[in-house]
């Protein structure tokens, strides 16, 4: 990636005198070697090792595992949580980001110091605020056993435990577009007589819909496998509360090595996806930063 | 119009919408859930607090948590700058591919990373039988522990280097080395005072990340108290035996030494450029 270099520029850097002597050339393999390897045996190693584990015992097996109803349970939650949650934080990273970036007012900063919190919290964390307010012995606590609704240990929490983890992903993607890409196109709309929804549709959503793809896609792969948050609302009861990544520690804790990497694997397969969608929207021209 | 004294006047449309909706959400989702926070933390007698988060294993938790994590992020440190000079620097086979893989911790599940990563440095898996060979035994350790913050830090810290290194200038390091100055003069006088902000802020992101970090961590620690538990598990144990205030006080700390940290770095960082003005006047 030439990042602001023209590549002319780096043809002509590259052909001065003294750019190609012995010892420069020994450090650019050197220091490429030495990148290689350091991906390789943190990067690559492990995920060469949930396929590798996963296919173990054969193709038999890894279907099995997949097929397994308490793997399909955890998938079935999984999805019904990321289709609930991944719209919501839509809703919120549009909204938010109008505000933010169309608008001048106070106490902007400290919107932007709450949407990058969860970033910054411990996911265990994040999981623990939830039972400090939904919790036998939380704020509402009471009140929720009273009226018989059950937030902790059930799906409403985990839902909302997965909401405050992943909001930020769609806001900080494109707040910082519609800041560089500014009004004037909607400014233009609007004096012309656009309605706000048409001005919205019509001109603002095609300026940033690559940020947008690349924010959703990105929230829903960490939705979908949030594990810390989860594990501290989920109260693992099996085929009610079991996600994905919490199947995958109980399987790996039963030794059961095929089974969890089996659905590792899943999980894995998504997380390639969303970097290949990633560089896809690079490559459409859009650029992040 | 009392909205009209708090934000200028916009012929755009929408604000009272976005406006209230960004703050029903931020309020209900964040805001309600750090005031329970505070208040479960303060309504704690003095004593249990102290007694709580000063324990023999809340001790060995921090020195554990906050050890592993400053020296993951010193690690990337140096790898994660040898990594972003090679992606900005050098064209290599497969340039694109490694450049896209550096986002891979943050797309993968913790669960799934810390699951791998323990069977490759178990003492019987693909590297940690070598570490094996030489008596050291890196998972289950605080080693693994510190090889697991390290991944989960590496995108921070390379992302964060890129575009800083892409702004080095080379016309001023080939200046510099045509009147007669040393490659290690030319990296600690040039390159260097370039990049310093963004490896602190790499720095910084990468520690307070990996602080948190749970999933990728705790199945590689051995997870024994005062010897390989992180504070983050130490609250998980406190919720799952229902104390939730014993929680509150350790998960409070831990939000305060995080913000003291990132407080103490951002200064450093506002140091460093006031310095690097004043050298250049």
């Amino acid at each position: 990636m030439a990042i602001g270099v023209p590549l002319a520029v780096r043809e002509e850097l590259a052909t001065r005198p003294g750019r190609d002597t012995l010892f420069t050339v020994a450090v650019r393999w050197l220091l490429i070697a030495v990148s290689l390897v350091f991906l390789a045996g943190l990067l690559l190693a492990p995920l060469a090792t949930v396929f590798a584990t996963a296919f173990s015992h054969g193709l038999r097996a890894y279907l099995n595992a997949v097929m397994d109803p308490d793997t399909r349970s955890a998938i079935r939650l999984t999805l019904v949580s990321a289709a609930v949650v991944v719209p919501v934080n839509t809703l919120f990273g549009l909204a938010a980001s109008w505000c933010i970036a169309k608008f001048e007012f106070r106490g902007k900063s400290f919107f932007l110091t709450l949407i990058d919190l969860p970033l910054a919290v411990s996911p265990v964390i994040s999981g623990m605020l939830m039972v400090l307010l939904f919790g036998l012995q939380g704020w509402f606590g009471h009140w929720l056993q009273d009226h018989n609704i059950s937030i902790i240990f059930a799906l409403p929490g985990i839902i909302i435990a997965e909401m405050f983890v992943t909001f930020p992903y769609v806001a900080r993607e494109l707040i910082p577009l519609m800041q560089q890409l500014g009004n004037d196109e909607e400014e233009a709309a609007i004096t012309m007589g656009a309605g706000a929804w048409m001005t919205f549709f019509r001109v603002t959503l095609p300026k940033v819909r690559w940020g947008l793809i690349y924010g959703v896609i990105l929230c829903n792969a960490r939705t979908m496998g949030e594990f810390g948050a989860v594990s501290v609302v989920s109260g693992h009861i099996r085929g009610l509360t079991i996600t994905m990544p919490l199947h995958i520690e109980i399987l790996y804790e039963q030794y059961d090595f095929v089974g969890a990497f089996a659905v590792a694997s899943l999980l894995t397969l998504l997380a390639v996806l969303t970097l290949i969608i990633k560089t896809l929207v690079e490559r459409t021209g859009y650029k992040r930063r | 119009m009392p909205a009209q004294r708090f934000h200028q006047p916009s012929v755009l449309p929408g604000f009272g919408l976005t406006f209230g909706f960004t703050t029903f959400f931020l309020s209900a989702l964040v805001l309600l859930p750090l005031a329970a926070l505070a208040l479960m933390a303060g309504s704690m007698h003095w004593a249990d607090f102290v007694r709580v988060v000063l324990s023999p294993r809340a001790l060995g938790s921090y020195r554990l948590s906050f050890g592993a994590s400053s020296l993951a992020a010193s690690i990337n440190l140096v790898f994660g700058f040898v990594i972003a000079w090679t992606l900005v620097r050098y064209e290599f086979p497969g340039h694109k591919a490694v450049d896209a893989l550096i986002d891979m911790p943050f797309a993968l599940p913790t669960a799934v990373s810390g699951i791998a990563l323990t069977s490759v440095f178990a003492a019987n898996g693909w590297i940690g039988r070598y570490f094996a060979l030489l008596g050291v035994q890196v998972a289950y350790t605080w080693i693994g522990v510190t090889v697991a913050l390290t991944l989960i830090g590496m995108p921070f810290m390379v992302r964060t280097l890129q575009p800083a290194i892409a702004e080095v200038q080379r016309d001023l390091e080939d200046a510099a080395e045509t009147l007669g100055a040393g490659r290690l003069y030319v990296f600690r006088h040039i390159v260097l005072p370039t990049v310093l902000p963004a490896m602190l802020t790499g720095f910084t992101l990468a520690f307070a990340r990996a602080v948190g970090e749970y999933g990728s961590v705790i199945f590689i620690a051995g997870n024994l108290p005062m010897k390989t538990e992180i504070t983050p598990l130490l609250i998980v144990i406190h919720l799952q035996e229902f104390d939730y205030s014993g929680a509150a006080a350790l998960g409070s700390v831990m939000l305060v030494i995080s913000f003291v940290v990132l407080l103490t770095i951002n200064l450093i960082h506002s140091w460093g450029r006031r310095r690097l003005v004043a050298t250049a006047h």
